[in-house]
């Protein structure tokens, strides 16, 4: 029973941090600034009735076109500050923070 | 005679169809102090057509069939009284930059038996390659070979036209957006010419601060501007918006193009620059074709605007 508790303080699981949702609709990232925790899958599904794209400023993710309806995700393994918009319509900006909780 | 600075328009309605812009424009005072050689290299009476933002494979609403309405403006090109020497096609010829999408645009405007010249809208370069795409089918392959991003010109009758594309490398915040390798080319292309040769200049983003909020600008326009200053006569022709603004600077008049697939909202009049979503009875109100003819040398390009209505 001990060794048991040991085995099992020794190795902690830690839940991976909730995905977070990014809807885009009317030529706008509808949570234009968020901060999340490094781990996080982050998914933009586009709500418009025009395709977008979501391009980082540093190339770090680039999704494909995406139609009405179509989703991108991107996990985000290090800290920093991401910058991304819509390679069509780039006046369509948005930022993801990543930093440790 | 003394220079003429300020610009005019006039303009006549006629029931129904369109409207008739006279733009001024032109160096009248060169071809009289040179007639000789001015009449050697004189534009001779022509002209064509702008069609633009076809976005084939777009199929929401207000038109649930782009390709139909496509079919029915290029309907309109073949049926013109006076037949055009070629069609510009300002770009957004397809709205994802599928290969059947493009294959289908060029099936259509082959219906109307003119060369065609293109330019890229940002719904042409979303292939893989980023453009490589419609470069490969309309610069490598188009009537004039294009260079770098698929930047072009040509000359007809003698009037100058060119080709830019702004639609590529766009930074976030940004807006349409030219280059230096392009500007550099412009520079070179231009060098040499007669100031009052005209000018055309096609390319899909508005070249002025139309309404940036919505992206509707080049950034970098001015210095391309610049380079256009000395001619007598420019005439800029762009897509991107899917209405019809007129402006006039000095002897630059610039017009934009309604869409052959779907209206925007005026600047500003949305919460965003998407579909304008209008009853089908009022569709073919607002998409159209342009029309445009050389009369005389020394004379503004005619402008005819003309819906699908």
């Amino acid at each position: 029973m001990l060794a048991a508790c040991l085995t099992f303080t020794a190795a902690p699981v830690m839940a991976a941090p909730a995905p977070v949702t990014v809807k885009i609709s009317n030529f706008t990232f509808a949570a234009p600034a968020i901060t999340v925790a490094p781990g996080t899958t982050v998914t933009w599904i586009n709500d418009d009735d025009i395709p977008h794209t979501v391009v980082a400023d540093d190339k770090a993710f680039r999704s494909k076109v995406l139609d009405t309806g179509d989703r991108f995700a991107f996990t985000f393994t290090t800290a920093g500050r991401y910058g991304y918009f819509c390679s069509i319509h780039p006046h369509m900006t948005g930022v993801v923070v990543v930093k440790a909780p | 005679m003394a220079p003429n600075r300020r610009r005019f328009l006039e303009c006549m309605g006629w029931a129904g169809t369109g409207l008739v812009w006279s733009v001024s424009g032109g160096v009248a005072s060169s071809t009289l102090l040179a007639p000789a050689t001015a009449a050697a290299k004189a534009a001779t009476p022509f002209s064509f057509v702008q069609v633009s933002d076809s976005h084939i494979g777009f199929a929401k609403d207000p038109n649930p069939d782009a390709r139909a309405t496509f079919r029915e403006a290029v309907a309109r090109i073949r049926a013109l009284p006076q037949r055009p020497a070629f069609i510009l096609h300002t770009g957004d010829v397809s709205h994802f930059s599928k290969p059947q999408e493009f294959d289908d645009a060029d099936q259509i405007l082959k219906e109307a038996g003119l060369p065609v010249f293109h330019v890229p809208g940002e719904h042409d370069v979303l292939d893989e390659g980023g453009g490589k795409a419609f470069l490969d089918r309309y610069g490598k392959d188009g009537p004039v070979p294009a260079q770098g991003d698929g930047w072009y010109s040509f000359d007809h009758s003698g009037v100058h036209f060119v080709g830019l594309v702004n639609v590529h490398d766009l930074k976030g915040g940004g807006q349409g957006h030219l280059g230096e390798a392009q500007l550099a080319w412009l520079r070179d292309d231009l060098a040499g010419r007669r100031s009052s040769t005209p000018i055309v200049v096609f390319t899909h983003i508005p070249m002025w601060a139309l309404y940036p909020d919505w992206g509707w600008g080049t950034d970098d326009a001015a210095q391309a501007l610049g380079l256009l200053a000395r001619f007598g006569s420019v005439t800029v022709l762009n897509g991107h918006i899917h209405q019809v603004i007129h402006k006039v600077e000095g002897h630059v008049a610039f017009h934009t193009a309604r869409s052959t697939a779907f209206p925007q909202p005026p600047p500003g009049g949305a919460a965003s620059p998407g579909p304008l979503k209008v009853p089908a009875g009022q569709l073919h109100d607002m998409l159209g074709v342009r029309t445009l003819s050389l009369v005389r040398s020394n004379q503004p390009l005619a402008v005819v605007d003309a819906t699908l209505a």
